[in-house]
């Protein structure tokens, strides 16, 4: 399968990216580690005019913690965040991205400018309350996780935008939890729970739970957080919690899964990832 | 439109110019410009490995990579590993302990190998299998491809203890 004929640029600084971006049209795509961008167009259900590849632009990659947040570069592949040893529930569901050759070459930023709602990294950020940089002809902007995400696969960073960072708020002292149910390693999710648990006392304080694949974007279980926040935590109060699972949501259905499905798999997973982010398991 | 963009990318250690569509596949260019064919083309979606090389020393997928994308950057393919007089370690383990049956996924596998044992030097069993995650085999089941790779990183596996056990006697 080979793509249909596109031209090539790969500007070594942002500035020129931008301009590339703007002066290429509608057709023209931002190329980083290419992972989700070069089997759509092999497929050639995106057939792009112009790529406009990041690697050689200054600035774009590396990790930071500031201010309680870790900075991550948009360029960042998924195996970086796996191995790094303090990233906690980001490097767990990074670790789980296809296999190793696919995670040498996918990034953080790519993975959520596509915005499919079956990928790992989206319903982390959500959970996790992060958000974006982007960089565009309007300048500098910060787009909140909540904000993100607005259909499938479709985002609200503008075409003529570049995401530059990602920020993820460190979370010190939440257990995490991350489950994914899907057939083999390079499947996508048919449905993923990532849970954030801060507990005092055995008392749930505050507690994140992310659903992939339950809707066209990334969702919040607020349900699940509601009915778990300020209670003790074991067994039962986690069970009842994850009954709530899929409360309000519609998932698609597929080829791998009905929606009754992935309801089932939502609060069976809910229930595994909470028992896991509260050290119970 | 597309005219041809000039690359330089070092494969095994030479250095080629090349003139290639910017929609030029890295697998393609390998196997087709530089004569390279021990890179094979599998399933072409990035799912079953047999495409394996390295690019700046890490395990990808040439099937999924643009030729321009490797322009001033290195590629390892299983040629550049041994040769048939030399072979690389693991190369004489997939061998050693029968790692495969038709071979067409075995340079992938031997790219995954190394790629592995060059991040964790002792792999577990577990470790091993997860690592071949990204390649499918149609032939072994796996079972003596995770021998070999243990074989190769210096482990003894249940098989050679046997068979040392079995000469001894």
């Amino acid at each position: 399968m080979i793509p249909t004929e596109f031209d090539y640029a790969a500007p070594e600084s942002l500035d020129d990216a931008l301009w590339l971006l703007g002066e290429g049209g509608e057709e023209t795509r931002l190329l980083a580690g290419g992972h989700s961008l070069i089997p759509l167009m092999k497929l050639r259900v995106v057939v792009p005019t112009k790529l406009v590849d990041l690697r050689k632009v200054p600035g774009l990659d590396g990790m930071q913690r500031e201010d309680g947040s870790w900075r991550i570069g948009a360029m960042t592949v998924h195996s970086e965040l796996e191995h790094h040893p303090d990233l906690g529930l980001l490097s767990r569901a990074a670790s789980t991205i296809a296999d190793p050759q696919v995670r040498h070459c996918g990034t953080i930023g790519g993975s959520l400018a596509h915005g499919d709602p079956a990928s790992d990294l989206p319903a982390v950020l959500l959970a996790a309350g992060g958000s974006v940089s982007a960089q565009g002809s309007g300048g500098p902007r910060t787009i909140e996780a909540a904000d993100l995400f607005k259909d499938y696969m479709t985002t609200s960073v503008a075409p003529d935008e570049v995401i530059t960072a990602v920020h993820v708020p460190a979370l010190d002292g939440y257990g995490y939890g991350y489950q994914k149910f899907n057939r083999r390693a390079e499947d996508w999710a048919m449905v993923a729970v990532c849970a954030l648990v801060y507990a005092r006392d055995g008392v749930c304080e505050d507690v994140r739970v992310g659903l992939t694949h339950m809707a066209s974007t990334p969702l919040r279980a607020t349900a699940v957080e509601e009915a778990l926040r300020g209670q003790p935590l074991y067994a039962g109060s986690i069970a009842e919690a994850a009954e709530r699972a899929a409360d309000a949501t519609n998932p698609p259905g597929d080829l791998n899964a009905t929606p009754a499905y992935k309801r089932h798999l939502a609060r069976v997973l809910c229930q595994r990832a909470l028992t896991e982010a509260a050290g119970l398991s | 439109m597309s005219a041809t963009v000039p690359v330089r990318i070092t494969v095994n250690g030479a250095s080629h110019q090349l003139d290639v569509e910017p929609r030029r596949l890295l697998v393609h260019a390998l196997r087709e410009e530089l004569g390279l064919t021990g890179t094979h083309v599998g399933c072409d979606t990035s799912s079953c490995g047999a495409c394996t090389i390295h690019l700046d020393g890490v395990a990808v997928k040439s099937c999924t990579v643009l030729a321009v994308q490797c322009d001033g950057r290195e590629v390892t393919t299983i040629e550049g590993l041994g040769s048939t007089d030399d072979l690389h370690p693991m190369q004489e383990a997939f061998w050693e302990h029968h790692g495969l049956q038709c071979g067409y996924c075995t340079p992938g596998m031997i790219m995954a190998g190394v790629d592995l044992l060059n991040r964790t030097s002792q792999p577990s069993e577990s470790e091993i299998r997860h690592a071949i995650e990204g390649n499918l085999c149609r032939c072994t089941g796996y079972h003596n491809i995770v021998k070999a790779i243990q074989a190769a990183s210096g482990q003894q596996t249940e098989a050679t203890s046997q068979a040392r056990d079995e000469v001894q006697a």
